[in-house]
């Protein structure tokens, strides 16, 4: 097959790049990353006017070719045909906000002046009507010497306009391109670009902008910070409120396979594996989709309203004061979701040791794959009332374990930056776009992806994993007349029983030590873990069998273990994923162990001192 | 006068910003979100319980965030005759 024309997406961050991306490549997207570094590479097909296709990729938003950040590095190497792994493309489409042209133009001018073939989308038309905005795309056409389509990528509007000036554009005999832009002054080249800005700015009239009107409560600082936390109480609520029924769905579905399976199957090696291993191991974890996703959920909304921005502003004062930047907000949040795109997403943090900082922070954000290990536990020890009207205990508990992790996160940054990371603080710089309503398409395709991801993890690491701890709790079986359990006799009970002399100061049992060493694989497992050892401890016992792990967890546990266990998690050093990602983002062995042995430190005495306090409260 | 003492919601103009207060990566930032001698500004909020958060405010068609440390650094100008 022969190689695709390439074509970039290429503009300022918050032009509605991403956008215009999903509506004109659909579900259809590759998500990759560029070698060598940990910037996405999101590429998709699309169909010209003419129905050739193309290769298209959504490059990450900068500002101008000076890049600052790993992340603008690669759009300009790209577009420059520099970029390891990447052709160059073979034409543009630069995004320009309409109603921020005067900035936006001044970057497009920089990218014209490469010489690829290059169509401006002059996106988010209706945004700048909105804001009283008039513009004469014809002028603009030929003041910048490349066609212009108007483009509201949100409503699908101008994208066939679009795709026949690309095959156009495409089918023509390509100029040379320049490696690099003649050198121009900054000044002179933004006085060109407000120039052609007044130039194709028809009729400007002042009107009620929304965004104002917002802010005006969004950013005070007293009730914009209510909003916030009334926001966040929300998110974490409806994570329990809006997940029991298609819950409840999975269990069934799950449940009903194991019955299906142990009654087809005759008793032995292959059944057990395939229920105590495969069916409960992987179904424990698949479970908490629902939950997952409707955190996703928030986090894409918060980001594709233009909320996010708002909420690194109002933090941006607490941030200070651990040496934090506002900044830091949105990758920390992120991190609630995974705490690997979350250090990902500090990137985009200038300074070197705030990047630092918050990278090692990022791990005390509870990240979703926990989210199973609380839930099982709260689900089984804390009883399900209200506290009051509308607010159910459980998700008030599930609420305060995110405040402890965010409040041993905020102590540690501001220990590090006194010690190890110590300098001068850096700034906050930010833009914050105008508010948007998101296209639900762009939102289900976020959670589509996210789901596939989640899914693929639990089909690979987790099946793995759970697999691997299956072999070691049924081998060696123990002698016939032996009084030993399965468990103990096996080869994961007597690591665990080594382990188990660190551990039990603390108050953790076998069963937790056990689950704790695959959950350095992904923290979920270890719900599938604990699943997969009460289902070979019952053996054959049917009527232990049809009991649900968090029953037999609270006719096992004490509850100062359950409560250590929670704490423990809230530190507990983070995944193999994790710390791959903190060696690359870092460049080094350092960070990554660092961070490990921090965590464990913390996570140990939290266990510990809750353990203890519990017992001693007589609970 | 300063842009952290201009009232908010009065329409200004940029005088003359210190450049040697911010980095050389922050001066270029503030350069490409269009701030610089001469551009219309416009402060819209202030952050933080105690007024030491950062400040939200209108550079030409553009809302940026900035410390006060650095909008400290931007000399501002009000009134009929401060357009340039």
């Amino acid at each position: 097959m022969s190689v695709l024309p390439l074509v970039a997406l290429v503009g300022n961050p918050n032009a509605g790049k991403s956008a215009l991306f999903n509506a004109l490549t659909g579900a259809r997207q590759k998500l990759g990353n560029y070698p060598g570094v940990t910037v996405e590479r999101k590429a998709g097909r699309l169909a010209l006017a003419d129905g050739r296709p193309v290769e298209l990729v959504d490059l990450p938003g900068t500002y101008s070719l000076n890049a600052a950040s790993p992340d603008e590095q690669v759009t300009r190497d790209v577009v420059m045909g520099r970029q390891a792994g990447e052709r160059r493309p073979d034409a543009l489409v630069i995004v320009v906000d309409a109603s921020n042209l005067d900035n936006h133009l001044r970057f497009a001018l920089e990218l014209i002046a490469l010489g690829l073939p290059t169509i401006v989308a002059l996106n988010m038309v209706d945004l700048a009507t909105r804001d009283g905005l008039e513009l004469d795309a014809a002028v603009l056409a030929r003041e910048l010497g490349v066609p212009v389509v108007a483009t509201v990528a949100v409503r699908k509007r101008g994208l066939d306009h679009l795709r026949e000036e690309l095959a156009g554009l495409l089918g023509s005999i390509a100029p040379e391109a320049k490696a690099l832009p003649p050198e121009r002054d900054f000044d002179a080249v933004r006085g060109e670009a407000r120039r052609i800005a007044r130039a194709a700015i028809v009729r400007e009239t002042p009107s009620r902008r929304l965004t104002a009107a917002v802010d005006r409560v969004a950013l005070h600082p007293v009730f914009g910070l209510l909003l916030l936390l009334g926001l966040l109480f929300v998110m974490f609520q409806a994570v329990y409120a809006w997940s029991e029924a298609p819950i409840a769905m999975i269990e069934g579905l799950a449940e009903a396979a194991a019955t299906a399976t142990r009654n087809a199957l005759p008793d032995g090696m292959l059944r057990s594996f395939l229920v105590d291993g495969v069916i409960n191991g992987v179904g424990s974890v698949v479970v908490f989709l629902p939950q997952i996703l409707i955190l996703f959920f928030f986090i894409l909304m918060l980001e594709a309203t233009g909320y996010m921005v708002r909420a690194a502003f109002l933090m941006d004062g607490i941030m200070a004061k651990v040496g934090l930047s506002g900044r830091a907000f949105i990758p920390l949040l992120s991190s609630f979701a995974c705490a690997i795109p979350g250090i990902m997403a500090t990137r985009t943090i200038a300074d070197p040791k705030d990047r630092l900082t918050t990278i090692l922070i990022a791990p005390l954000m509870t990240c979703s794959a926990r989210l199973p290990v609380y839930a099982v536990i709260i689900g089984a020890f804390i009883p399900a009332r209200d506290i009051a009207p509308g607010v159910g205990l459980q998700g008030f508990v599930l609420f305060c374990l995110y405040v402890a992790g965010i409040i041993g996160a905020m102590l540690v940054a501001l220990i590090l930056r006194m010690t190890v990371t110590k300098g001068a603080s850096g700034g906050f710089l930010m833009e914050m776009p105008k508010y948007q309503w998101p296209r639900p398409q762009d939102i289900l395709l976020g959670l589509w992806q996210r789901a596939v991801i989640f899914l693929k993890r639990a089909g690979t690491i987790i099946f793995t994993s759970t697999v691997i701890l299956w072999v070691l709790l049924s081998y060696p079986k123990p002698p016939e007349s032996s009084a030993v359990s399965q468990v103990d006799y096996s080869i994961a009970g007597r690591i665990a029983g080594g382990l188990n002399v660190i551990l039990e100061p603390i108050g953790f049992n076998r069963d937790i030590s056990l689950a704790l060493i695959p959950a350095m694989a992904a923290r979920e497992v270890a719900v599938s873990a604990l699943a997969t050892v009460y289902s070979i401890d019952a053996g054959d016992d049917e009527a232990l069998l049809e009991r649900s792990l968090g029953d037999r967890l609270k006719d096992q546990w004490p509850l100062p273990t359950a409560l250590a266990f929670l704490a423990w998690f809230i530190f507990a050093p983070q995944c193999i994923s994790t710390i791959a990602v903190t060696r690359r983002e870092t460049n080094g062995w350092k960070w990554p162990l660092f961070m490990l042995g921090y965590l464990f430190v913390l996570a140990y005495v939290a266990a510990g001192v809750t353990y203890w306090t519990a017992t001693a409260a007589g609970l | 006068m300063r842009l952290t003492e201009l009232p908010l919601r009065q329409p200004a103009f940029v005088d003359l910003i210190d450049w040697s207060v911010l980095s050389p990566s922050e001066g270029q930032r503030l350069r490409e979100f269009g701030l610089c001698e001469g551009a219309s500004v416009e402060a819209l909020h202030h952050g933080g319980l105690w007024g030491k958060g950062p400040i939200a405010c209108k550079v030409g068609r553009m809302t940026i965030a900035m410390r006060r440390n650095h909008a400290a650094a931007v000399t501002v100008r009000t009134g009929p005759d401060a357009v340039p």
